[in-house]
């Protein structure tokens, strides 16, 4: 065989999917859109999911709640720790993705969206106490108030592909919930290998289930869908859009989160977790 | 029945000879052609209207070792209101409950129109003897069932015993009386498609009203081929003899897309005439709700949640 000089490699391209129920699949309508770094630049077609991508993905993230809710508390801690850990595996590529996108200072942005994991992470076992309560009551009565996942979450992520992504998905699901992600429509692709990084997380299938595309078009159907429990309408930046999705909500009375815009390295709070969990109280008498 | 077609049933020699001279089933075929009918979109008011047929064919089934007369109370409120919050949702053909329980249902459905099928026969395996399978639809038919699924003994029917397959179901057909007969042949244990076209024209012979394809308790229960297979069974045998038999699926047919695929199954193979809930059941539990999700989205415009439906 004579030696030929080496043709250049193909280039081998990711194709940007959904991740539904554990599943990397194509939107049902076959759509997609580009996606072009912030200087203009063509970077990859993005799947453009459907309303019944939004409904296979609740029906997905409906099947995963009663394993996840009735998980221990400390088993969804080194969950979310361990998503933390694939994801300091895959540093690189999340700042080289955050980079194409137009994130400054992307490698401060990784480090910080698994810190935000990690101390999510501690928050597993420790919210009970710190949300609920042994309450004094006036009678022979043991009162206990204890903080329970609320269902099935849609989250509209808001436009900050990674950091932004992680800081609304972590509070949702640490507690027991699990949800439908909206990711940012100006810049999906990070969001699709966060995915990537939580299939291979022992994270159940269905827990936490992404979708690209528009948010416009999709966010009204997860708002208005009755198997949906709660909804947090952070990414909608558009007034109308959020007021739509409210008054859409309130059919079967969700549990509606729309904070103001908010600094994504500050402390997050409680308010993200706190926002989508109720209160069962419990009366046990005493004395007998 | 045409003298040609009483004939056969006079020995096994004969009905063996007939069964296997039917024309065989290309199995390829068979699957591509169901496939293909599935791929039908069916969408706005035709989906609306198809929704409402599907609910007017479901018999609402409950066969568990649980059964409680409870249970079948909550069935039977279920099959009169499917929806109880909408007047419009059509009432089901029939609940189908087992031979102990046929009281209760009759008790609890009154005048409703809604019809009372039985399982019996030693259902789901057969395995019994004549006598008891008489005496157990004698049981359901005297508790007032208007309709019995019998099973055939796929034993024999795999053993090349035709005879004593078409005699039991001769046998039971004459202990239903008035009440119409239905042929479960349990399509996932006869291993071929050949043999699901001869096991409906060995139950078409032997005087069921409807062939039924399975118990619900094997698996593959009613998949789209077994279907198409059975409904060209009672086209033909319509041709053939002029009696019109019924089909009915049951097992694993869970949402309304699965019904919608069937019905057009229906129309496309045995013809408009079957699109009647007199001539085509849909056996099912859970499909009741999918399909009644599906008819409060097209109603509002948002997707249901099963927390706002009753459970089985």
């Amino acid at each position: 065989m004579s030696k030929t000089e080496a043709a250049a490699r193909l280039a081998v391209r990711k194709t940007y999917k959904l991740y539904i129920g554990g599943a990397f699949p194509r939107s049902e309508s076959g759509r997609s859109y580009p996606v072009t770094s912030s200087k203009g630049e063509f970077l990859a077609n993005a799947s453009k999911a459907s309303r019944k991508d939004a409904r296979d993905a609740v029906s997905a993230a409906r099947k995963a709640f009663g394993g996840w809710s009735g998980a221990t508390a400390y088993n969804r801690g080194q969950i979310l720790y361990r998503i933390a850990e694939m994801l300091e595996g895959r540093r690189a590529q999340f700042v080289a993705e955050l980079a194409e996108a137009g994130t400054k200072k992307a490698g401060d942005v990784v480090d910080a969206a698994i810190d935000r994991l990690v101390w999510y992470a501690g928050w597993s076992d420790k919210i009970t106490s710190v949300a609920g309560a042994a309450n004094p009551v006036a009678g022979p009565y043991f009162n206990l108030s204890s903080p329970e996942p609320t269902g099935v979450v849609a989250v509209i992520a808001p436009d900050e592909p990674l950091l932004g992504l992680v800081s609304v998905i972590a509070p949702v699901i640490v507690t027991g919930n699990t949800c439908v992600v909206v990711a940012s429509e100006r810049a999906p692709l990070p969001s699709i290998t966060l995915a990537e990084v939580l299939a291979t997380s022992d994270l159940p299938g269905g827990v936490v289930n992404i979708l690209t595309g528009s948010v416009k078009e999709i966010a009204p159907w997860l708002a208005a869908h009755m198997d949906v429990n709660a909804i947090d309408l952070t990414g909608v930046a558009d007034d109308d859009l959020a007021v739509t999705c409210e008054q859409a909500a309130a059919e079967n009375l969700k549990r509606v989160l729309r904070p103001a815009a908010a600094d994504w390295y500050a402390d997050p709070g409680l308010k993200h977790m706190t926002a989508f969990l109720e209160t069962k109280t419990v009366w046990h008498p005493t004395g007998i | 029945m045409t003298s040609s077609l009483a004939d056969v049933a006079s020995s096994n020699a004969t009905l063996r000879a007939f069964l296997h001279g039917l024309p065989g089933v290309d199995r390829v075929g068979a699957d591509q052609r169901a496939a293909m009918l599935g791929t039908r979109s069916i969408k706005t008011t035709a989906k609306a209207a198809a929704i409402d047929l599907a609910i007017r064919m479901v018999d609402l089934t409950t066969l568990e070792g649980a059964d409680t007369p409870g249970k079948v109370r909550a069935m039977c409120a279920k099959a009169v209101h499917p929806d109880p919050g909408d007047p419009s949702v059509p009432k089901v053909a029939a609940v189908c409950v087992y031979p102990d329980l046929v009281a209760q249902a009759v008790e609890s459905l009154g005048g409703s129109g809604v019809k009372v099928a039985s399982v019996a026969t030693a259902f789901p395996s057969g395995r019994s003897s004549l006598d008891v399978k008489v005496a157990d639809t004698a049981l359901a038919v005297a508790a007032g069932a208007d309709e019995i699924d019998m099973v055939i003994d796929r034993g024999a029917f795999l053993a090349g015993d035709y005879l004593k397959v078409f005699e039991e179901i001769a046998a039971i057909k004459a202990a239903c009386g008035q009440a119409h007969l239905k042929v479960i042949l349990e399509t996932g244990e006869l291993a071929t498609y050949d043999n699901v076209r001869r096991a409906s024209w060995l139950a078409m012979m032997a005087g069921g009203d409807f062939i039924k394809t399975s118990t619900g308790k094997v698996q593959p229960a009613a998949t789209p081929s077994v279907t198409l297979i059975m409904l060209e069974a009672v086209r033909d045998f319509l041709a053939t003899t002029g009696r019109k038999v019924g089909v009915k699926p049951a097992g694993g047919i869970r949402t309304t897309k699965d019904a919608i695929k069937m019905l057009v199954l229906v129309n496309e193979t045995a013809g408009e005439d079957w699109l009647h809930p007199d001539w085509f059941r849909l056996g099912a539990s859970t499909l009741l709700n999918d399909l009644l999700m599906q008819r409060q989205k097209m109603a509002t415009g948002r997707y249901a949640g099963s927390d706002y439906f009753t459970l089985d």
